[in-house]
């Protein structure tokens, strides 16, 4: 029933689908002729693998701003480290790094441990991990601006009402971190949305591997890369618009001047 | 044009812990590539067919063992292998010395050698380095072909690419001058309609450094066991006339070579 | 001395409190070991798995990749940076057209992945050309080095113009109205008044998109253009030693370092008569 109403509501090869507008021999028909179901497919791989990545990215990132505020100095400097790095590799090496070097050393950490137990570490997984340190290398930027943005009043009007610090930074300083890290976050989700094509090229079916398929196959190259771009514009655009509604929710309760 | 199905179940974020890999299985996960006719192609369908998946399912019969293939790239092949994504791979697979460093081979399965190919209207008359210097030159990377091209043809200006899709879209566009593969793999190209821009040039003297012993079935290091059990089955297949008819099925010459 | 003094002597200060190892003490020292161990160890695999004989194989090929790279991120930042200035200017057009064409231009650069970019104009490109042969332009897509200079300079052009778009915005409108108040042609006043005080407002943000443009240009070894990571993929693709790419992360890393501290000393310079 749910798979039913699902398979009915696919924006693209759906029952009321945007490439069932094709004709069913044309290259982009849903079937076993055309390459409108691989693409519809590699738009779902690129989605998920944004919207897994997301979480992990913005944890993280949290983490590291807390860390970058810290008195300690050494969490400070450690925190600063990981930002270096991850901001200073290329996407795709950091990418390749996990993909290859992940596994490798796994395997060697288990099997210097005396397990002959075989890990694997998919593609879709080395994009998530890869793309979630560089997410959460910029976000902590972000958020550490958004926090400098916070008055220190804040913090003091919560010990003065008698506040535990966690309920000060739960109930007062993240509302408005929230709001004010929002455009920046939301500019980081357009490029993790981006970097995600840079994964099809450890193999993960996504957008630009299925058109890429597609292209060769077919020998429709600037069609397929083409109509590659236009389905990112769209969910560049369809991502402004839901951020556009998050930010009005966001700001919601924002005194009006 | 269903693969995606299954490729989505592979690519869910799984950390997949498998016990034991390959000892006592009765699944053998063979590694291949999908991308290199006729050796092993994936279809449109989602299925893999080719010599290659026809030889390791006979293997696998023979072996009494149930086979599962395992996509990757090239690039990405040997590494899979290490890191046991799959237990062996059956890609049409060069046995080289620099390979040899990293995996076991079976003894070889087929043996056929380079090749050259040009455009129809290429002004090349041989294959040579001196013909060849300046030319643009593709391959596959990580390949003994482009491994032939850089010690044999170092004067081309050779250019690497991920699969054999990609350099026959350039010399089809005229971007490159000539490819360098199989011959086999050439010649099934050639014949078909996407071939007809270009014709072979020269089959090239193999250098048994370079091009190997032939392709062979590769395995992690130590794994004799599953080694022997595949050199046992190449030769059973060779001798009860599996091999004759799978090989009839896609050439008109035998590719197993002398 | 004073009543107070005398009522309240002068105390030294508290003692400093001694450094408890408070939670995020420890953890801050857990992390920073947590590098150090993994430096060594990479320093420790670098050493361990040194072969002169790769070395003497590789080594060359990295440098000459590295050089690629530069060449390529420099000249089309500045093919780049000259594009953006009508892109930036449409971009603040009150025509309609003009303002439009200059607004999807940056979109669409923006908006898509560069290595679908780069792809398209690669691939897709190749299949028009006996139009490009006509046109004489041929010889110039053949290249996959030109291919992907031409892409890089479109698509930093496009973030360059909302750079510069953003920064000339900035100039408080007061500056423009002196600047008309004291009888100064548009021209000059853009040029001495408007411009330079934009360009320190650009500084950081050009910064950023030349190391933007350093790691992206890391793709270009997809169509066959020998860069740094090019030359790592051929190194890799060879011996299928992991040690290839940990070098590439080095240089990179060394590069955009590099970069970054030169940027900082550069800001600091331009902007030293702002600090009080």
């Amino acid at each position: 029933m749910l798979q039913a109403l699902m398979t009915w509501l696919d924006p693209l090869c759906g029952t009321l689908g945007i490439f069932r507008l094709f004709p069913s021999d044309s290259l982009l028909a849903c079937g076993d002729t055309g390459w409108g179901d691989e693409i519809a497919s590699g738009v779902f791989v690129t989605v998920s693998l944004a919207l897994a990545t997301l979480p992990l990215g913005l944890f993280a990132g949290f983490m590291l701003a807390l860390a970058k505020q810290s008195k300690e100095k050494s969490l400070r400097l450690a925190a600063d480290i990981y930002t270096t790095i991850f901001r200073g590799l290329p996407e795709l090496l950091t990418l390749f790094l996990v993909y290859y070097g992940a596994q490798i050393g796994l395997q060697n950490l288990l099997s210097a441990m005396g397990s002959s137990t075989t890990i694997e570490i998919n593609a879709f997984l080395a994009g998530m991990v890869a793309l979630g340190l560089v997410f959460s290398a910029y976000s902590s930027e972000v958020l550490v601006s958004a926090f400098h943005a916070i008055p220190n009043g804040q913090y003091e009007a919560g010990a003065a009402l008698g506040l535990r610090r966690s309920t000060t930074m739960r109930r007062i300083i993240i509302p408005q971190l929230v709001r004010i890290a929002l455009p920046g976050l939301g500019n980081l989700w357009m490029i993790l949305l981006k970097e995600t094509a840079l994964v099809s090229v450890i193999g993960l079916a996504d957008i630009l591997r299925q058109t890429g398929i597609a292209a060769r196959v077919t020998r429709e190259a600037f069609m397929f890369f083409g109509l590659a771009c236009l389905i990112y514009l769209v969910l560049a655009m369809l991502s402004s618009i839901v951020i556009h509604y998050i930010e009005r929710w966001a700001g919601r309760d924002e005194a009006r001047t | 044009m269903r693969i995606q199905k299954f490729m989505l179940a592979a690519s869910a974020a799984t950390l997949a812990l498998t016990m034991g890999a390959a000892s006592a299985q009765e699944v053998v996960r063979i590694g291949t590539e999908g991308a290199y006719p006729p050796f092993n192609v994936l279809e449109a369908d989602g299925t893999l067919t080719g010599f290659d998946i026809d030889i390791a399912n006979a293997l696998c019969e023979e072996m009494e063992v149930q086979c599962e293939f395992v996509t990757s790239d090239w690039d990405g092949i040997i590494p899979g292998l290490l890191a046991g994504r799959f237990d062996a791979i059956i890609a049409s697979m060069s046995i080289t010395e620099e390979r040899k460093q990293q995996v076991d081979f079976t003894e070889k399965y087929y043996n056929t050698p380079p090749a050259i190919a040009v455009p129809n209207d290429s002004e090349l008359t041989e294959a040579t380095d001196e013909a060849l210097s300046g030319i643009a030159l593709g391959a596959q990377s990580s390949t003994t072909h482009s491994n032939y091209a850089e010690e044999k043809l170092p004067s081309a200006d050779l250019r690497l690419y991920p699969t054999a899709d990609e350099y026959k879209l350039d010399i089809a566009s005229g971007r490159i001058d000539a490819v360098i593969d199989d011959v086999i793999v050439l010649s099934e190209w050639l014949d078909s309609e996407d071939g007809a821009c270009c014709k072979l040039l020269d089959t090239l003297e193999t250098d048994p450094v370079i091009n190997g012993e032939g392709a062979g079935i590769a395995v992690r290091p130590g794994e004799d066991e599953l080694r022997e059990k595949f050199n046992a089955a190449i030769l059973a297949i060779r001798e009860n006339g599996t091999y004759q008819e799978i090989n009839d099925k896609y050439f008109d010459v035998d590719v197993y070579g002398s | 001395m004073s009543v107070i003094q005398r009522v309240l002597p002068p105390e030294p200060p508290p003692p400093a409190l001694a450094a408890g190892w408070s939670a995020s003490r420890i953890i801050g020292h857990l992390f920073l070991a947590i590098w150090i161990a993994g430096s060594v160890a990479l320093f420790l695999f670098l050493v361990g798995s040194y072969d002169s004989q790769k070395m003497i194989q590789y080594g060359p090929g990295y440098l000459s990749g590295l050089w690629i790279t530069l060449q390529l991120v420099i000249i089309s930042v500045v093919l780049g940076a000259i594009l953006s200035v009508p892109v930036a200017l449409g971009r603040m057009s009150t025509n309609k057209v003009f303002g439009a064409l200059a607004y999807v231009y940056v979109y669409f650069f923006r908006g898509t992945p560069l290595i679908a970019q780069l792809f398209l104009i690669y691939y897709g490109l190749g299949q028009f050309r006996g139009a490009l042969e006509t046109v004489g332009l041929w010889t110039f897509f053949r290249e996959p080095w030109y291919c992907a200079l031409f892409a890089f300079t479109l698509n930093t052009a496009a973030y360059q113009a909302e750079i510069l778009r953003g920064a000339i915005a900035s100039v408080p409108v007061g500056q423009h109205e002196g600047a008309a108040a004291l009888g100064l042609p548009r021209n000059v006043t853009f040029r001495k008044i408007i411009l330079p005080q934009a360009m320190m407002v650009a500084l950081r943000p050009y910064g950023n998109e030349i190391i933007l443009m350093i790691k992206g240009s890391a793709i270009v070894s997809i169509i066959t253009v020998f860069d740094l990571m090019g030359e790592t993929r051929r190194a890799f693709s060879r011996t299928f030693d992991f040690q290839t790419y940990l070098w590439a992360a080095v240089f990179y890393l060394l590069i955009v370092e590099a970069l970054r501290n030169l940027w900082a000393v550069l800001e600091r310079r331009l902007t030293r008569h702002l600090k009080r």
